[in-house]
């Protein structure tokens, strides 16, 4: 792995303006590297494959000494029979839609709001306040769970989904980023000249803090959307059969099919194909915005 | 007036949805805390500190203590050496590098729960997956649900698996950040890749490194989803095992408070989860700055 002398030479000596950006090293690395990758991948992988191969047996198939690899005949069966089940799948991804999207929008515009004003506007006790955002953001939300459950019954939430949405509407985490971004990307000219055009401060946050916060929200969105889709801690207490998101049904269905492996591992791995549709379409957002947070963190 | 009000209102909302559902209920659990209080019959007696020194006088907090430390050590440590490895494969010119970024956060699109049912069946103790590979190559099957050892690795491996990418992608991020030029100066001071790496990549990674360890310590020492759903039957039976053998202490505050219908209690065990997460992560903060600065200073 040792580079040799000759190319360690030249390579000080060469003007660095050739090299492409962000990605490391200007030399090329070699196969072992891509050999390591396509491991890690695999086994990242893996479960999701596995997921599909208990699905697509039957249960004498599965409880078998034999050890099977393969994806068999039965998966279109076992998927049928998730959504027959006693457990409501369907009914589950469309809380589970629910919640999510309505969480993350607001997020987005909550974060977006406060981020502008604590960016972009000058007022008393600012650095206080942001202080004190940044301080909450470490705090783990399971600690307050038990008073929660008690405003929720009080306000007669229990088995609704708002109760799920509200304690979802902002997070500390989406001012912090917001305000980071708007600081670098929102150049106060912008302001200025929309103001002097005579644009309230809502028309100048709208025609232009918005626009420019666009990548950053649409990551922040991404972030909140799979935080909530996934969260089961919270659901699992509040919510009932009923009103059950995704994470909430599978435990019901593992809970009273636990030895029915193929339909289980079905209903788990339906209930990640929407998350794994967005990771198509926005993986690489989701790599940005991990990276991008890690820095400015 | 346009000036003076609205910075305000446009923070307003934050902070009244936060204040309302985030910071209020924290403090309002330390006043359930000193009371008995029953999830429908609602507050009862006060009853001082008596929460708390019932909570600690059971064996099974202590349990849930320990199993929650052992879970954490068991999933941060491996993790963490994975990551940094992981990260150090990316940070390089790779063709495709955007492909390769995603492919390594895979796992994190899947929910904890779907995660748990999964490796659930993975490692069934008569027809699991992994045991099935250990009778192949002639090692004695493992009762995953049967030691507290081996139920916590099997838990910890359920962590890992979802985590491990997105800190890798953190570190990689804190990696590229480090100008290039040192290296070429270690290069050129005849330094092994291998060197460079100790002696460059971790000393400039130690902020990100920092980060990355708080994180996961908060994260892990809350761990629930997994623990409720590992082991099967979820539903009336056992939590945590037949004998607690992977109880976490958020599962336990969940049984006090929801099985058992004590919420008194169960907000004295959150408080004690709060008060363990600070001191960890205080150690952490502490111990990290310390290695980092010692590979630092090595010459």
């Amino acid at each position: 792995m040792t580079t040799t002398l000759e190319s360690r030479a030249r390579r000080a000596t060469s003007r660095s303006g050739k090299r492409r950006e962000t990605f490391g090293e200007a030399r090329r690395p070699g196969w072992a590297t891509y050999v390591t990758l396509m491991t890690v991948a695999a086994v990242g992988a893996f479960p999701f494959y596995w997921t599909i191969v208990v699905g697509s047996w039957t249960n004498d198939v599965i409880y078998s000494d034999e050890l099977t690899l393969t994806v068999g005949p039965n998966l279109i069966d076992s998927i049928r029979r998730v959504l027959t089940a006693d457990i409501n799948l369907v009914a589950a991804t469309l809380n589970s839609l629910v919640v999510s999207t309505t969480t993350a929008l607001a997020v987005v515009l909550f974060s977006t709001l406060a981020g502008f004003s604590f960016a972009k506007l000058r007022f008393r006790g600012s650095n206080a306040l942001l202080v004190a955002v940044i301080a909450t953001m470490a705090v783990p939300a399971q600690i307050g769970v038990v008073p929660l459950f008690l405003v929720m019954n009080h306000l007669n939430l229990r088995g609704s989904l708002l109760a799920v949405i509200l304690p979802g509407l902002v997070t500390a985490f989406g001012v912090f980023w917001m305000t980071q971004f708007l600081r670098g990307a929102l150049p106060d000219e912008l302001i200025d000249a929309a103001r002097i055009d005579g644009a309230s401060l809502i028309k100048t946050f709208w025609h232009v803090a918005l626009p420019a916060a666009r990548p950053a929200a649409a990551m922040l969105f991404l972030f909140t959307f799979v935080g909530s889709w996934t969260n089961f801690f919270w659901p699992y207490i509040i919510l009932d059969s009923k009103s059950a998101t995704l994470p909430v049904a599978l435990q019901g269905l593992q809970s009273q099919y636990y030895t029915d492996y193929p339909l289980i591992l079905t209903g788990a791995l339906l209930s990640t194909v929407p998350l794994l549709v967005l990771f198509v379409f926005a993986g690489r957002q989701l790599v940005a915005g991990i990276m991008a947070g890690a820095v400015k963190g | 007036m346009d000036l003076r009000v609205s910075p305000y209102l446009y923070i307003a909302p934050f902070f009244v949805l936060f204040f309302l559902f985030g910071l209020a209920p924290m403090f309002y659990t330390a006043w359930v805390a000193l009371h008995e209080w029953h999830p429908i019959g609602g507050q009862g007696d006060f009853v001082g500190l008596a929460n708390f020194t019932a909570v600690l006088g059971q064996g099974m907090f202590w349990k849930s203590v320990f199993n929650t430390l052992s879970i954490f050590v068991f999933t941060a440590v491996p993790q963490l050496i994975a990551a940094i490895f992981i990260a150090a494969v990316l940070d390089a010119n790779l063709r495709a590098g955007t492909f390769w970024r995603m492919a390594v956060l895979l796992p994190y699109v899947a929910a904890p729960v779907a995660v748990a049912i999964i490796f659930s069946n993975l490692f069934g103790n008569q027809f699991g997956l992994v045991n099935n590979l250990l009778a192949t190559v002639g090692l004695p099957q493992v009762q995953w649900t049967g030691s507290s050892t081996a139920s916590h690795v099997a838990i910890s491996t359920m962590v890992s698996f979802r985590w491990t990418g997105y800190n890798a992608l953190i570190l990689l991020a804190g990696m590229q950040a480090i100008p290039r030029d040192l290296y070429e100066a270690a290069g050129i001071d005849g330094a092994s890749r291998l060197r460079r790496f100790f002696s460059v990549t971790i000393p400039m990674l130690r902020p990100t490194l920092i980060f990355v360890i708080i994180t996961t310590t908060i994260g892990n020492l809350q761990i629930f989803d997994e623990a409720r759903i590992f082991g099967g039957a979820s539903g009336n039976g056992p939590v945590g095992g037949a004998d607690g053998q992977w109880k976490t202490i958020t599962l336990y505050l969940w049984e006090v408070g929801w099985r058992q219908a004590n919420l008194g209690r169960s907000a004295a065990i959150a408080l004690l989860l709060l008060l363990l997460i600070v001191l960890i992560g205080l150690i952490n903060f502490l111990a990290a700055r310390k290695i980092a600065s010692d590979t630092g200073a090595k010459r």
